[in-house]
């Protein structure tokens, strides 16, 4: 069998895939009548085409660079950690707990308390499917699927029975206090003179992610912890003979896993929302999956998939917005760049292996 | 008998129609006859040019190293591969093989090394599997049962129709496979390396029912990398080397060591320049060491084995007999949900039996050499400079605290790969991309390297070429030779032979008996094997009912108690 | 409570365990045959669309029913390209095809009917009519067998009696016939069935269509049964539901009949009873809703009983020397 050189593995083959998911998207927009061409131009110019457009397109680029790291340690671990959303949305119930818990004198204080209680909420709820992985033998795909309903409906019962002020008919908390306001990035731009993005959800957690994209990246291929990860997703039995516990990789690389994912919620939730709303996730666990798979599991690749997420977030709203194309169409998207980058490399992968094999 | 144009007068000359649809008619001319078959995968060819004849009802050998093509030619001829050229004539028909079923239909027969069963399917659901009478089920399956006792009856072949396979000894699997083939009224039948499972009674009656089946004019293909079977029961043989055929004989005018030579294309000097041992103190000592599976299943039952500093004790015996848990639970990670007791120490102190912790194991002086090495001893997706550090990476001199010294890692493993001898001399490559013989190099060094008080290997050359397993039997002696504690496990009963200072013989979980390699030979060891203790007086008495198994009747249960005696501990 | 109530209640369970219940088989015929499906949502999803839009265009709910089996059947195809012809990863594609479906099904519905990613309301020849059983009238006074007969089993419509009469269809197709021999050994152990000289790509591209053409009749029922028309997300889970039923049912068909009729009656009186109060305190109706994928859990925990999937569940088919 003939091996791809590695740039053409790491490089072709997702550009390559990301094409065909384009190329059939476009086939989509022209079926339900509408021009794949002013399509894209309404998306670009409403995603990037202003600083307004970038605050967003990173407003949502923060969102995926969490749920896609998130993705990506799971998997380096050889788990699939559908679970992200669920993990997310006790993630922001973390956040509200923080900011509603105490007077923060200072967002700079309530800022890294916030971001331990997301990322404690989101590890213990990835903790409950890693540990019956690693026990028990039960499938973490079909686990965490069922953990993604079951935090729904948690969230929806703390919301209306717990933590809804009195007298609102809203399945909402309250609202933060103003010191627990994160800077946006609109602020950090006027601070160094520049006008940029004004009226944009984008904020300091941007900044935040991409640490994380650096720390993620350390922790896989520089840590022990991250040699053990990857020896473990790779062998099992393996990792058992180099004396790595299956057990307690499958639960920190889980915990991990859902630290990060719960992580975004300092984004969606105290970013942005400045209140626990019900689904304030809005879907960014399951794009991650889509960004994790196109950015190959790197961190890298996970920001640079991010951003382009991000734009096609935005720009999806935009479309909605000025055609008549529904923002569904961004599904759309994100699914066929799931089967195309995730399940049908192979019909990528196969005529170029048969390419480099003639030569 | 010479080759390709003398019948072997058999009472089945010609074979009858047993079923009520008529066989085949037998053509004339051989049974198998190949012309210029070659086959090439990328840049390795794997075929080259073979022409290869083989008479009916005769049993044909072919012998080779690993990788040398045998189980490629065979897998052309049951229609897994088209060649890239050549011509197939079955029975005197030039045929063009394009799958499997075809090979089927030209009446070939093929008994893989890994069994092709359905595990939680009973015997008889195995055998109509893919050649049932119609859509529906109940005709298929009576037709089969009817069959099926004819079969056992004439070929020595008796198995329980309604057993699940999963619930057979391997021996009882085998005749499932072989009975597949009979009842798809296979004339010829390929058996790809069919006794390494076996135990050397089991193999022999396998060899019986091969017998009677070229009686009654059955042609039969032998893969094989033991000489011994060749010699013993095949009519003629063909040695393959590097994708060629070298030579095809007679074997009534042939030789081990002149096959042997053919195989390897030189003087084969099986010596690794061993001195005698001079055993210092014990190592390490096990004493009742009892294991009993997730499933209910006791693997291990009470092993006493000592370890002395500078001595290999061998361990021999089929695989399956407990020897993979055994290496397991001394390298410090027994199967999961297993029950373990016993205890064991390491120069006096005690290690802990049943916590799972191969890192601590490493830690105290333990080294591993396992027994696959890509499912356990190397990440095969990992480059050469990351596996080096592999079980042992939690040591200082890979950085401290939590970060890696990466750079340390490669120097580390530029260095061993040259000591050792890896090609290409790549740390970067990853660890697929080296050749078998290169992967277990790899594994050695990291091994010997690290210099354990006690090293444990499992089939140290299993896959490997001869040139490397000349170098890595070197190493393993010169390891001794440095005063440490070896436990060789293998089941090639020539390496144990070479290799050990001490034999110990293991079956079913228990140490059947210790010998001296100068004062014991493979007969002996071949008994022991099979759960036969020679030195206790009544046969009878020191065969355990599994090990009675495969001479069993059908109809009886096979799965008799564990009411097995106490096996003799030899000397110790 | 009354027995009028338990009846209903049953009545209700039967209705809603049907597409459980069809999806669920589906997953059988998928999982038997070593292929992974967590895409069965998708594939009612897109089902529910299709049947719902040509039977509002057409006004003839059997044309539906058509156009729903070739949606799904569709999904399919995508799914046996990726897990079969291509060796990807199974998991993977069903995520993809859940997602597709989801996008996919609002943004042709919003093109079409621009009603919001709805399809009109079906009425008449449109919806299937309920079938009253024979004797149904006679049996009735009958205490005890009268209402279950002609109350929970009589007056439904023909899909729901489709579902019932899979279960005994599947079972003796798995078990009693060649290709049920074929496609149980292709799941367990494929390289038995290559040797045998039948193609194991073809028995899964057999099982694959087999699994559209259930979850078509499951995600009809959904859209013209079960409600009069298509509405955004309206396979709400039951895909998943339907998964954790297999689970359950250990693979089996009678047992799935059992898994997903307990499935549907908690999700019967889950709608009954929003809040059972049970003096000291209420079980809110968010964990009536929850309990399906709580109980999964359970069950795949191993707390009860143990799942033992087949064998070469997920693995593509590759083959060795």
């Amino acid at each position: 069998m003939t091996r791809l050189p590695r740039w053409a593995d790491i490089v072709l083959t997702p550009l390559l895939s990301l094409v065909l998911a384009f190329a059939i998207s476009a086939l989509v927009i022209l079926a339900i009548g509408e021009n794949p061409w002013t399509a894209l131009r309404t998306m670009v110019t409403g995603a990037l085409g202003s600083s307004y457009g970038w605050g967003f397109t990173l407003y949502y680029a923060t969102n995926f660079i969490f749920t896609a790291l998130a993705v990506a340690v799971a998997s380096h671990a050889g788990l699939f950690n559908i679970g992200a959303e669920g993990q997310a949305t006790l993630g922001g119930l973390g956040v509200a707990l923080v900011a509603l818990a105490l007077p923060w004198p200072h967002w700079g204080v309530a800022l890294p308390a916030a971001m331990i209680g997301a990322a404690l909420f989101g590890a213990a709820w990835a903790f409950i499917p890693a540990i019956l992985q690693a026990k028990r033998g039960s499938h973490i795909v079909i686990t965490t699927i069922m953990f993604n309903f079951i935090a729904a409906a948690l969230l929806n019962y703390v919301l209306v029975n717990l933590m809804r002020p009195a007298g609102s008919m809203d399945p909402a908390s309250a609202r933060f206090p103003d010191s627990t306001r994160l800077p946006k990035l609109t602020d950090l731009a006027a601070g160094v003179g520049v006008e940029w993005g004004k009226n944009t959800p984008a904020n300091i957690t941007f900044l935040i992610a991409v640490a994380a994209c650096v720390v993620v990246w350390l922790l896989i291929w520089r840590t022990r912890l991250g040699y053990e990860i990857r020896s473990f997703g790779r062998s099992e039995r393996a990792a058992r003979y180099a004396g790595i516990s299956p057990v307690r990789i499958t639960v920190v690389a889980m915990m991990i896993s859902g630290a990060l994912a719960g992580l975004m919620a300092v984004n969606n939730v105290m970013g942005e929302a400045e209140r626990l709303l019900l689904n304030s996730v809005e879907g960014a666990g399951f794009i991650g999956i889509a960004v994790a798979l196109m950015g190959r599991n790197h961190p890298f690749g996970i920001l640079l998939a991010a951003l382009l997420f991000g734009f096609l977030y935005q720009g999806g709203g935009e479309l909605a917005l000025w055609t008549s194309i529904p923002r569904e169409l961004i599904t759309v998207i994100q699914a066929l760049v799931i089967l195309f980058t995730g399940s049908l490399d192979n019909m990528v992968r196969m005529p170029l292996e048969r390419l480099w094999g003639r030569r | 008998m010479t080759l390709g144009v003398e019948h072997r007068p058999g009472p089945a000359e010609g074979p009858g129609s047993r079923t009520g649809v008529p066989a085949p008619l037998p053509a004339p001319g051989p049974a198998i006859e190949l012309r210029g078959i070659s086959k090439a995968f990328g840049p390795v060819q794997a075929n080259k040019d073979i022409d290869l004849t083989v008479a009916r009802g005769s049993i044909h050998g072919i012998v080779g190293e690993n990788g040398a093509g045998k189980s490629t030619l065979m897998s052309i001829l049951y229609g897994f591969y088209r060649p890239d050229a050549g011509t197939i004539r079955i029975g005197g028909r030039e045929i063009a093989i394009t799958d499997s079923q075809t090979a089927i239909r030209a009446g070939i027969g093929m008994v893989f090394q890994h069994f092709k069963l359905v595990p939680n399917f009973t015997v008889l659901e195995n055998v109509i599997l893919g050649a049932e009478d119609g859509p529906w089920l109940r005709r298929s399956l009576s037709r089969a049962r009817g069959e099926l006792q004819r079969l056992a009856a004439d070929y020595d072949l008796q198995v329980d129709p309604d057993r699940p396979v999963e619930t057979l000894s391997v021996g009882h699997q085998q005749r499932v496979e072989i009975l597949k083939a009979l009842y798809r009224q296979a004339e010829i039948l390929i058996l790809d390396e069919p006794t390494g499972v076996l135990t050397p009674a089991e193999a022999d009656h396998l060899f019986r029912i091969l017998g009677g089946l070229r009686d009654q004019g059955k042609t039969i293909v032998l893969i094989t990398h033991k000489l011994r079977e060749i010699m013993d029961i095949t009519d003629t043989v063909s040695v393959m080397r590097r994708g060629e055929i070298v030579a095809t004989m007679p074997t009534r005018d042939t030789s081990p060591e002149k096959l042997a030579e053919a195989m390897v294309g030189r003087k084969v000097l099986l010596d690794s320049g061993k001195t005698p041992a001079a055993p210092g103190p014990a190592v390490l000592d096990l004493r009742g060491l009892r294991m009993v599976d997730k499933d209910g299943v006791e693997r291990l039952r009470g092993i006493d084995l000592t370890l002395r500093a500078g001595e290999i004790l061998g361990l021999a015996g089929v695989s399956g007999n407990g020897q993979s848990a055994l290496l397991e639970i001394l390298g410090g990670y027994p199967e999961p949900g297993a029950r373990v007791e016993g205890s064991l120490t390491l120069n006096g102190r005690p290690l802990p039996l049943t916590r799972t912790d191969a890192g601590a194991r490493r830690d105290a002086g333990v080294g591993h050499i396992p027994e696959d090495r890509q499912a356990e001893g190397l990440i095969m997706d990992f480059a050469a400079w990351e596996n080096t550090a592999f079980g042992y990476h939690d040591r200082a001199r890979y950085g401290r605290g939590w970060l890696m010294d990466t750079g340390a890692m490669r120097a580390e493993a530029a260095a061993w790969m040259e000591q050792f001898d890896v090609r290409p001399r790549d740390p970067d490559l990853a660890s697929r991309n080296f050749s078998g013989g290169n992967q277990q190099k790899l594994v050695v060094a990291r091994e010997i390297e690290n210099d354990p008080a006690v090293l444990l290997i499992g089939q140290p050359t299993r896959g490997v070429d001869i040139g490397a397993i000349e170098f890595i039997h070197r190493r393993i002696i010169a390891l001794r030779d440095a005063g440490r504690a070896i436990l060789l496990v293998s089941v090639e009963l020539d390496e144990i032979m070479q290799l050990s200072d001490r034999i110990a013989v293991m079956f079913d979980g228990r140490i059947m008996g210790e010998r001296l390699p100068g004062q014991t030979d493979a007969g002996e060891l071949g008994l022991l094997m099979a759960g036969c203790d020679p030195a206790t007086t009544r046969p009878q008495d020191g065969i355990p009912p599994e090990a009675a198994a495969p001479d069993r009747p059908a109809g009886q249960p096979s799965d008799a108690g564990p009411a097995s005696p106490s096996p003799s501990k030899g000397i110790i | 409570m009354d027995v009028a109530t338990v009846i209903q209640i049953l009545d209700s369970a039967v209705r809603l365990m049907t597409p459980l219940l069809l999806a669920c088989l589906a997953g059988l015929f998928s999982e038997r045959s070593g292929i992974f499906d967590i895409g069965l949502e998708g594939k009612m999803l897109m089902a529910a669309f299709a049947s719902a839009a040509a039977a509002a265009v057409t006004g003839n709910v059997w044309i539906g029913l058509a156009a729903g089996v070739a949606g799904s059947l569709a999904l399919s195809l995508i799914h046996g390209a990726a897990s079969i012809t291509f060796r990807g990863n199974q998991l993977i594609s069903g995520v993809a095809i859940n997602f597709l479906a989801s996008g996919l099904t609002v943004l042709l519905g919003q093109t079409w009917f621009g009603l919001g990613g709805r399809t009109p309301a079906l009425e008449g020849a449109a919806r299937f009519a309920e079938w009253k059983l024979p004797f149904a009238d006679r049996i009735a006074p009958v205490p005890v067998i009268g209402p279950l007969y002609s109350d929970v089993l009589s007056g439904h419509t023909p899909l729901v009696y489709a579902a019932l009469l899979a279960v005994p269809a599947t079972w003796w197709l798995l078990y009693r016939t060649r290709f049920g021999l074929r496609l149980r050994a292709v799941g367990e152990n494929p390289a038995s069935v290559d040797t045998a000289g039948v193609s194991v790509t073809r028995l899964r591209w057999t099982a694959i269509a087999i699994t559209g053409l259930l979850t078509g009749l499951a995600g009809a029922y959904l859209a013209t049964g079960l409600s009069a028309g298509f509405v955004k997300e309206m396979s709400a889970g039951r895909g998943y539901i339907a998964l954790a039923a297999l689970i359950f049912a250990n693979w089996r068909p009678w047992r799935a009949l059992g898994a997903t009729f307990l499935f549907g009656l908690m999700e019967a009186v889950a709608n009954r009873f929003p809040n059972i109060d049970l003096g000291p305190f209420t079980v809110p109706s968010m964990f009536m809703n929850a309990l399906p994928y709580i109980l999964t859990v359970i069950i795949l925990a191993g707390f009860i009983g143990r799942a033992t999937p087949p064998r070469a569940g997920g693995e593509p088919y590759v083959k060795e020397r």
